[in-house]
């Protein structure tokens, strides 16, 4: 009834190619945004922000380029942990070392270093594909572990191997409450999603999809493969990069090479698979879904447990995580894969059209 | 001299056991056209049934031969591995046919992730011991004089022996056997194999309780050498190198990728860790690999992929 287009004609080629195409849609966004930025700080304690929104809208930016990546070019991706750390190290690096360094253009140099091991190891896709290029792509992931683990440079010869940084501030407002921490990586989120969704429906993003489809009838119709799969490590991995810088200066403060495991890797990948492969707002969703789980979890198995007369251990919730996360992802995989961004859009698809079902 | 030679020895018996994990890559690839990302799951899985059954048993049954819980042990968690290949099959397998490789591949990174979950949950998660006797003491090693004293891993060469019979027999299964030659079909074209009357659900079971059995002989050795815990699933990111190096679909590129790796590995880590701080074995594999795609994209003794539109 609300949700329809009808009435609302496109008069220009520009109109017909806006990013929303439906009034209700501009207006839904734009009072999300606002809601998020306004209202959001106002009703969120400070548990609220530290647990789940911070790191959900790091991972949101991370899912995101992974999602680039994976769903948009179909280059699959087992190494994101790795371009996270070397966003994280990079900007750490660039921030200590240069005197009077500002801190974005710390983070998005650390981005920067990240494109640029992306495409080093985004290499080998051109010549290797499919399986044998996600087994590949663990080598960044190992060679990430090591190298800032073992070579000392990178940790500003640091004894204990973990880094630290604090007082951070832009433009002279320091970032520590958790409302600043929030307000200053939601900036980063919103602007990142609307270039990369700008950027997937241009002719580039348009290449990736075509390469993903399928690389060889893409070659033939003039593609370039190389040039498709490059931009989209470089684009992926300088997205992933920030979201590591993120993730280790705003949410972890100080960190050592194990928060960029490969366990973040696969926990970037199921967020993409969940969430949706092949869609920007389906990488939020995942990255909410894989964020809140493991807290509703561990809060409401115990209580499942007690109603039983059982009592769930910490290990157990662990456990338990683990097969919640498997079954879904073969769940998704089998029944939705295009996960849950898939069944968001079917409901708006409905809903344009109710109350007839055609 | 007498250095070298060890690292060597020690890196092609390591190198054996490598195989025996990537052997079960292999064969699930070679017959389903499935990575099956879940083989350290699975090694993790059945060591860890095995552990805890030769435990739970003898108090079970009440008898107190260790050879005899043993046994029954190895048959529970034959057992346990085949229901588990049955489950793989009804729940995720049967509805992914004639799926792209690399939602298969994702199907069993979630299939890692639940039988790490379940095996933990049933079996408990500390670290377990398997003595299956054979080599009575893990650290047993026999000292042979010659060129100055090599010292040998007693449990290894038995590994390897062990490794290299079950390469044996695989290969007469793929090369001999009316089965083994639907499982090549099957693997090369899911539909074209099904069209001509081979049960795909059928092979699908065959094959992984093949590897799951595979696993369980792995995850035995693995775990008599290291004990059973949960960093015993991290064996198969390490096999992982040797099945690209070797190419997915050779059996003997398995065993041959396993050898140049372990060897890789070790000679890398003694003479050129020490140059670059150390503990590069695990990524120096990965490179190693990487190094030979990028020469040879379908791995030393792949098959060559052909693409048409």
């Amino acid at each position: 009834m609300i949700y329809r287009e009808n009435g609302q004609f496109k008069t220009s080629y520009r109109a017909d190619q806006q990013i929303f195409p439906i009034l209700q849609d501009r207006w839904v966004i734009a009072a999300f945004i606002l809601a998020s930025f306004i209202l959001v700080p106002m009703l969120a304690s400070d548990y609220m922000f530290r647990a789940i929104l911070i790191p959900f809208v790091i991972m949101s930016l991370a899912a995101l380029g992974v999602n680039i990546l994976v769903g948009y070019c179909g280059q699959i991706s087992l190494g994101s942990g790795a371009f996270m750390a070397v966003g994280a190290y990079g900007a750490y690096n660039i921030i200590m070392r240069i005197d009077g360094m500002p801190l974005v253009p710390a983070i998005l140099l650390g981005g920067l270093c990240a494109t640029v091991f992306g495409m080093i190891f985004g290499l080998p896709s051109l010549r290797v594909k499919g399986l044998y290029l996600a087994v590949a792509t663990l080598a960044a992931q190992f060679f990430a572990d090591w190298m800032f683990l073992r070579i000392k440079w990178f940790t500003l010869n640091t004894p204990s191997g973990s880094v630290a940084i604090s007082n951070l501030q832009v433009f002279g407002f320091p970032i520590e409450s958790a409302h600043a921490k929030y307000v200053f990586c939601l900036a980063f989120l919103v602007v990142m999603a609307l270039l990369a969704k700008n950027l997937v429906r241009s002719a580039i993003g348009r290449e990736w999809m075509a390469i993903r489809d399928m690389d060889v009838a893409a070659a033939v119709i003039g593609i370039r493969p190389m040039y498709a799969k490059l931009t989209a490590f470089a684009v992926s991995s300088f997205i992933v990069g920030v979201s590591g810088a993120l993730w280790a200066f705003v949410y972890l403060g100080a960190w050592e090479p194990a928060a960029f495991s490969v366990d973040m890797s696969f926990r970037l990948l199921f967020m993409v698979i969940i969430g949706g492969m092949g869609s920007i707002v389906g990488s939020f969703y995942g990255a909410a879904f894989i964020t809140v789980l493991p807290i509703f979890l561990s809060q409401a198995l115990p209580a499942v447990g007690a109603a039983f007369g059982v009592t769930i251990s910490t290990a157990g919730i662990t456990h338990a995580e683990f097969m919640i996360f498997g079954a879904l992802i073969v769940w998704f995989l089998i029944v939705e894969p295009h996960g849950l961004a898939k069944l968001w859009s079917i409901g708006k698809q409905k809903l344009r059209l109710w109350p007839f079902p055609h | 001299m007498g250095f070298f030679l060890e690292t060597l020895m020690g890196g092609l018996m390591t190198g054996m056991l490598y195989s025996l994990v990537a052997l079960g890559f292999v064969l699930i690839f070679k017959a389903s056209g499935v990575f099956n990302f879940a083989q350290g799951a699975m090694v993790l899985f059945a060591a860890l049934a095995m552990a805890r059954f030769a435990e739970w048993l003898p108090k079970w049954l009440g008898f107190q031969n260790p050879i005899l819980a043993n046994v029954l042990a190895f048959i529970a968690a034959g057992l346990v591995m085949f229901a588990v290949a049955w489950l793989i099959e009804k729940l995720v397998l049967r509805h992914l046919v004639n799926q792209e490789g690399a939602t298969l591949l994702m199907a069993t990174l979630g299939i890692t992730y639940f039988l790490d979950g379940v095996g933990q949950s049933i079996f408990g998660n500390d670290i377990y011991k398997i003595d299956v006797g054979m080599p009575k003491d893990p650290t047993i090693v026999l000292e042979s004089t010659f060129q100055g004293g090599v010292l040998l891993s007693k449990e290894d060469m038995i590994a390897a022996v062990i490794a290299a019979a079950l390469v044996g027999l695989l290969t007469l299964f793929f090369q001999k056997t009316s089965t083994g030659r639907a499982l090549r079909a099957v693997a090369d074209d899911h539909q074209a194999a099904q069209s001509i009357g081979i049960p795909l659900n059928r092979i699908w079971v065959i094959v992984w309780c093949v590897a799951g059995v595979v696993a369980l002989v792995a995850g035995i050795i693995w775990g008599s050498k290291l004990g059973v815990q949960f960093s015993l699933a991290t064996v198969a990111l390490r096999a992982l190198p040797v099945v690209i190096l070797g190419g997915l679909t050779s059996v003997p590129g398995a065993i041959i990728g396993g050898l140049i790796i372990g060897v890789g590995e070790k000679l890398s880590e003694v003479y050129i860790g020490p140059m670059v701080g150390g503990g590069i074995e695990i990524w120096f594999a990965y490179m190693l690999a990487l190094l030979v795609l990028l020469v040879r994209p379908q791995g030393l003794f792949g098959e060559k992929i052909i693409d048409r539109v």
